[in-house]
């Protein structure tokens, strides 16, 4: 045990530990999670004054030119979309202050304005086959991956507000993805695309070893 | 009547004092408390560890924003040697892992007692409070006699007791730190998600302190009590058995 110090598994014993972290993504997904269990909700008064951003650029990632900006929505579905943030903006309007759980262990409280990704499902008229989904970003290649039944609670947003301001570039401006049923990290910031897909996509900190499934 | 004077023989040597008998030995432990007692040791080293490179990640508790709570180790990291993981992903991916046999161990463990019916000479109840009493005034010196006990002293019974619900404890406020969402009534009840974490965190400690007093009482009292949790025969001085 004492040459064990920080010791992360080795070659012989982490990929055992990826092996029980993909059954308890299993077992989060198939019995913990619940499609119809709605995160609590909060009041203004407890908003955090200030929550801290995070992105793996060297550079906060802006847009050279915002107006341009589109949101690509494809893979399996009927209808591939190209949506600005007035389309998304004209979408029906979830809004909700709820707590935002880091994997680090800090948690601190928001209000979130978006549209539910089960919406622009909807609107893309996403195939049967589709059982995950892609979200990519333009900060440096930062993706993730989403089971379907995550992706589909109905608190799971593209947000483009945060705390009644449009949503500000550290936090992942011009839209992001949110969902109190999540850690942070899953949550991508900088969208430009989401895509449905049958294979199980990877993510930026997925691939190092984070939990995939991540659910809160 | 008068005969010869019998010549003085020297008086025979007075009998060797029976030698004190052998303890008998007495079967103490069932193999499923020994399995189960080892396997909680290891690991709950390996959850605690794997739990301070996690804890290194923030090291405080409340809402950001928010006042903290009243803790020793704000803002302070763990030396690398009492860390597991090396770095958060791979503390999280052995405290998940970790967690599986903890929880195994912990539930074929109550479940031996439940169905030996065992916990009768292990759960501290309100009988065995005045006993408990008279086992302190013991140890204070205040009396001689060592009062008769079963398999365990009142004292060892309010231990053992208090460190089961502990353990219990423990794994509910895993549960409410790792599912806050989908667990949030069982989050709400320990006081949200940081207050969770801190009793979570404050079980650490407690299980240390135990630990420590645990080991020192074995050595110092009753060394054969470590042979019965190996070998699962006792042979020591506190035989009684109920």
């Amino acid at each position: 045990m004492v040459a064990a110090c920080g010791w992360d598994g080795g070659n012989a014993v982490r990929p055992l530990l990826l092996d029980v972290s993909r059954l308890n993504d299993w077992v989060g997904e198939k019995i913990l999670f619940s499609q119809h269990r709605l995160a609590p909700e909060y009041d203004i008064a407890e908003r955090a004054t200030h929550l801290p951003s995070y992105f793996i650029s060297p550079m906060m990632p802006m847009l050279r030119d915002p107006a341009a900006w589109r949101l690509q929505v494809g893979g399996l579905v009927r209808q591939p979309l190209t949506l600005s943030i007035d389309d998304l903006q004209a979408m029906p309007r979830t809004t909700y202050t709820v707590k935002h759980h880091c994997v680090e262990g800090w948690s601190a409280i928001a209000t979130w304005q978006g549209v539910a990704l089960s919406a622009v499902a909807e609107r893309c008229g996403m195939l049967p086959q589709a059982r995950y989904v892609r979200f990519d970003s333009f900060d440096s290649g930062y993706s993730n991956g989403w089971d379907l039944a995550s992706a589909m609670h109905p608190q799971t947003i593209l947000a483009y507000g945060m705390n009644d301001n449009p949503l500000p570039a550290s936090h992942g401006a011009p839209l992001r993805l949110y969902s109190p049923t999540k850690l942070g990290y899953k949550m991508t910031k900088y969208l430009v695309s989401v895509t449905f897909t049958a294979e199980r996509p990877g993510g930026y900190w997925e691939d190092q070893g984070y939990p995939w499934f991540a659910g809160v | 009547m008068t005969g010869t004077p019998v010549p003085k023989s020297p008086s025979p040597p007075p009998p060797p004092p029976p030698a004190r008998p052998k303890p008998e030995p007495v079967k103490r432990h069932h193999w499923i408390v020994r399995l189960t007692h080892w396997l909680t040791f290891v690991v709950l080293a390996g959850m605690i560890m794997s739990g301070l490179q996690i804890y290194t990640a923030y090291a405080r508790f409340g809402e950001r924003d928010g006042p903290s709570y009243v803790n020793a180790f704000e803002g302070h990291g763990f030396p690398r040697w009492s860390r597991l993981g090396g770095w958060l992903a791979g503390g999280l991916n052995w405290h998940f892992a970790l967690m599986w046999p903890l929880i195994a161990g912990g539930v074929v463990y109550l479940s031996y007692l439940v169905v030996s019916g065992e916990w009768r000479s292990l759960l501290f109840r309100p009988r065995d409070i005045r006993g408990a009493i008279e086992m302190q005034k013991y140890y204070l010196r205040l009396r001689k006699d060592h009062p008769p006990q079963g398999k365990h002293n009142p004292l060892q019974k309010l231990a053992y007791t208090f460190i089961i619900l502990l353990g219990v404890l423990s794994v509910l406020t895993g549960f409410a730190i790792y599912k806050p969402t989908q667990f949030s009534w069982l989050t709400a009840l320990f006081g949200g998600f940081q207050a969770a974490r801190y009793w979570h965190f404050w079980a650490v400690w407690i299980f240390t302190g135990f630990l420590i007093v645990h080991v020192i009482l074995v050595f110092v009292v009753d060394p054969a009590s470590l042979r019965a949790m190996i070998s699962g025969w006792y042979r020591g001085r506190f035989p009684s058995h109920d």
